[in-house]
């Protein structure tokens, strides 16, 4: 496990809302040298602690007004390969996330539509379609917020 | 609303948030004035709201990610406002979404192995008020996170 300090701990606090910021931006606020946080920066790329950037759209905004969770159950009559299931439903275009999880489902995907009729299309036509899906929940999303985490 | 060309550059931008903008302009078939003056546009309008660092947790020491779905007791009106206010004090939460559907809330809770996790469901999450209900998900493996969105 990396060792951290509390600077590098406020560093990634800091990049985890806006990682655009300069090493320079940081320099009055932690009383740093400018090439002594750069290298802090640079070690969380190296050592993998900062694993990438993600571009934060505002879902809304760009015209998805729904997103939906839904718990996928695989049928267990006929033996559904995992692969396959999870190859089709990765190349559905409005699938965000999909996880394995173990509980009372097998998979867990997040889905963006532009409203709800488009909703019911991709549930109809590629959801409910793939192969090996059973039981389907669904849960709409009303709120999310992302916290920062133990750092 | 976005335009074919705003499409295309958060298309781009989306899959590449470390591309240089004169890479990111000539893939998206424009200019770099041009493209900067679309990005300051989208910014403004709050259609891209930051870039933010993607932390990895497990590098971290955090091998556990349990999700966390729960129905709440919605006969006390102040049930999700007291919920999600106490269960934001808890650091290992790093995800709060709510629902309209079969759950009302779920929680993302990370910790470092299960003795740590046994001590935040213990001390922690179980005193959250409210709860009528925890469905523990088990995250065995991620298939896809892009939380791309398809613009």
């Amino acid at each position: 496990m990396m060792e951290l300090d509390e600077i590098d701990l406020h560093l990634l606090k800091e990049l985890q809302r806006d990682c655009s910021r300069s090493a320079g931006s940081f320099v009055e606020q932690l009383g740093l040298s400018q090439p002594a946080i750069w290298r802090r920066i640079k070690r969380f790329y190296e050592e993998g602690i900062i694993s990438g950037k993600r571009l934060v759209l505002d879902t809304e905004k760009v015209g998805f007004s729904v997103t939906v969770f839904l718990g996928i159950k695989l049928a267990r009559k006929g033996q559904v390969r995992l692969e396959d299931f999870e190859r089709a439903v990765t190349a559905i275009p409005e699938v965000q996330t999909v996880e394995h999880v173990l509980g009372v489902y097998d998979y867990r995907i997040r889905i963006v539509a532009r409203d709800i009729p488009d909703f019911e299309r991709i549930l109809r036509r590629r959801i409910m379609t793939l192969p090996g899906a059973g039981e389907i929940e669904a849960n709409v999303l009303l709120s999310e917020e992302k916290r920062q985490g133990p750092v | 609303m976005l335009t074919e060309l705003d499409s295309r550059i958060l298309r781009i931008y989306q899959s590449e948030p470390d591309i240089q903008m004169a890479n990111l302009a000539s893939k998206a078939g424009t200019t770099p004035a041009v493209l900067s003056r679309r990005l300051g546009r989208l910014r403004q309008n709050g259609q891209i709201v930051a870039i933010e660092a993607v932390i990895n947790w497990q590098i971290l020491g955090y091998k556990v990610e349990v999700s966390l779905r729960v129905t709440l007791d919605k006969t006390h009106h102040m049930a999700f406002d007291n919920f999600m206010s106490e269960a934001r004090k808890i650091v290992e939460v790093i995800e709060i979404q709510t629902f309209l559907g079969k759950v009302d809330v779920r929680l993302l809770v990370i910790s470092k192995d299960m003795d740590d996790y046994q001590r935040v469901y213990r001390q922690r999450i179980l005193h959250l008020p409210h709860i009528l209900e925890i469905e523990p998900l088990m995250h065995i493996a991620r298939v896809r996170n892009s939380e791309v969105l398809p613009v």
